[in-house]
């Protein structure tokens, strides 16, 4: 975050000259032009709330997700397995430093959101609170969970507002190889014995449904789409979204053997597929806490946050500003 | 909104990614000191080899002008065109210049 000690004064300046409307249409104008918002800029209330809310929902995603991977570094079946694990398990904590400072631009601490996120104001992405089962699952989520969540970020490389563009760019550039371990792991195992193709196979089975989830609801169910399009906030909408994704997983699980949990998927044409409806009622129900491990997530965040608060406490106090 | 803040100053990181070119800004991190800063740079914004140089410094000690305030702050210089190389006529034929 840029200081105000410049903008203070031009400020003054600026809103005594110009009215509410015309900055609303400058900042309109701004974003029809593709030109980006920045941190200083004017915008509407709605939008920096909006983006409040979206950037740190994104950011507590990225750290939450790290407990279901966590699970698994002392597990991994080769020393080559769990470099990797730890690798991509630190990549997550970066990205989610990325989003909070980006976020931070918008003018609320990152206590404020560490805050928000343990009074259950703030959400994280839902497919953080089903648990992570076998080694399997270490596949399934690098391929299905990243591999939604960059379709999504793509996306959201074009977002209007420059800080959260930036992160994004840098995000996805890392992003790729969280994809293609977590395919390799899922190759390895359909390559291998009986056992481990059906702890594949059945990974597939429960993270299929919970990663099409990833992408919220319907359009016509999303209060919020619609001046997040507007504004450029969201470039494509959550069923365009996961329809993107639908298209692209489901050759790649053909392709190493495994078979989607849905009998009703139909090719309609060569890169297009139909699938079942969603469980809406299992989503509303795991975003409104009552997944299988919402408690025991939050909780784990809680507790490390509140055990390393000596550690902040005695970096303050040995390093006076 | 801040006042608990338990999370340490925050820093603007900027990288350079090859010898010779400038450093961009990449984005923000928290430290308690300049060492701390600089290290945190570090594992943030270049764990792929991302520079060659890296610099920290405290958000607070950066002053800075926006796109909004362009017209104000930029003026005294915009209307001095003879600056541009482009402003100058020169005679047919002319060779490295």
């Amino acid at each position: 975050m840029l200081n105000r000690i410049v903008k203070a004064k031009y400020k003054t300046m600026e809103t005594s000259l110009i009215s509410q409307e015309e900055l609303l249409l400058e900042f309109e104008n701004k974003i029809n032009a593709e030109q980006k918002i920045e941190p200083l800029d004017w915008m509407p209330d709605e939008y920096r709330n909006h983006l409040i809310r979206q950037m740190s929902q994104h950011a507590h995603s990225e750290v939450i997700g790290m407990q279901p991977e966590g699970n698994w570094i002392t597990r991994a079946p080769s020393l080559r397995s769990k470099k990797i694990l730890l690798a991509k398990i630190q990549d997550e904590g970066g990205h989610g430093l990325y989003l909070y400072s980006a976020a931070e631009t918008l003018g609320v601490s990152r206590d404020q959101y560490i805050q928000w996120l343990h009074e259950g104001k703030a959400k994280y992405a839902s497919v953080f609170n089903y648990p992570a089962l076998t080694w399997a699952d270490m596949g399934a989520i690098g391929w299905l969970v990243d591999g939604a969540a960059i379709t999504n970020q793509v996306s959201l490389q074009r977002t209007s507002y420059g800080p959260y563009s930036r992160a994004m760019v840098r995000i996805c550039k890392e992003e790729s190889f969280h994809q293609r371990q977590g395919y390799e792991i899922m190759w390895k195992m359909m390559e291998g014995t009986k056992d481990q193709q059906e702890m594949a196979q059945d990974a597939l089975n429960r993270w299929w449904w919970p990663a099409l989830m990833m992408f919220g609801p319907h359009d016509s169910d999303s209060p919020r789409t619609s001046n997040a399009m507007k504004w450029k906030i969201k470039r494509e909408t959550n069923d365009h979204l996961r329809q993107k994704f639908i298209n692209k997983t489901i050759p790649q699980a053909e392709l190493i053997g495994l078979k989607i949990p849905d009998s009703n998927v139909v090719k309609l044409s060569d890169e297009n597929y139909q699938t079942s409806d969603i469980n809406w009622d299992e989503f509303w129900k795991v975003v409104n806490g009552n997944g299988p491990c919402n408690e025991q997530r939050l909780a784990h965040h809680i507790k490390y946050h509140n055990e390393g608060a000596w550690v902040r406490e005695s970096a303050s106090i040995s390093n006076p500003k | 909104m801040g006042n608990t803040d338990t999370q340490g100053e925050l820093w603007e990181v900027f990288i350079q990614s090859k010898p010779g070119q400038s450093f961009k800004h990449a984005g923000a991190i928290h430290a308690f000191d300049r060492e701390m800063a600089i290290e945190n740079a570090r594992d943030t914004y270049t764990r792929r080899g991302e520079g060659s140089g890296l610099w920290v410094v405290r958000s607070k000690d950066i002053v800075s002008v926006t796109p909004n305030e362009e017209g104000y702050f930029f003026d005294p210089s915009n209307d001095k065109v003879y600056r541009h190389p482009t402003f100058y006529e020169m005679p047919e034929g002319v060779k490295h210049m």
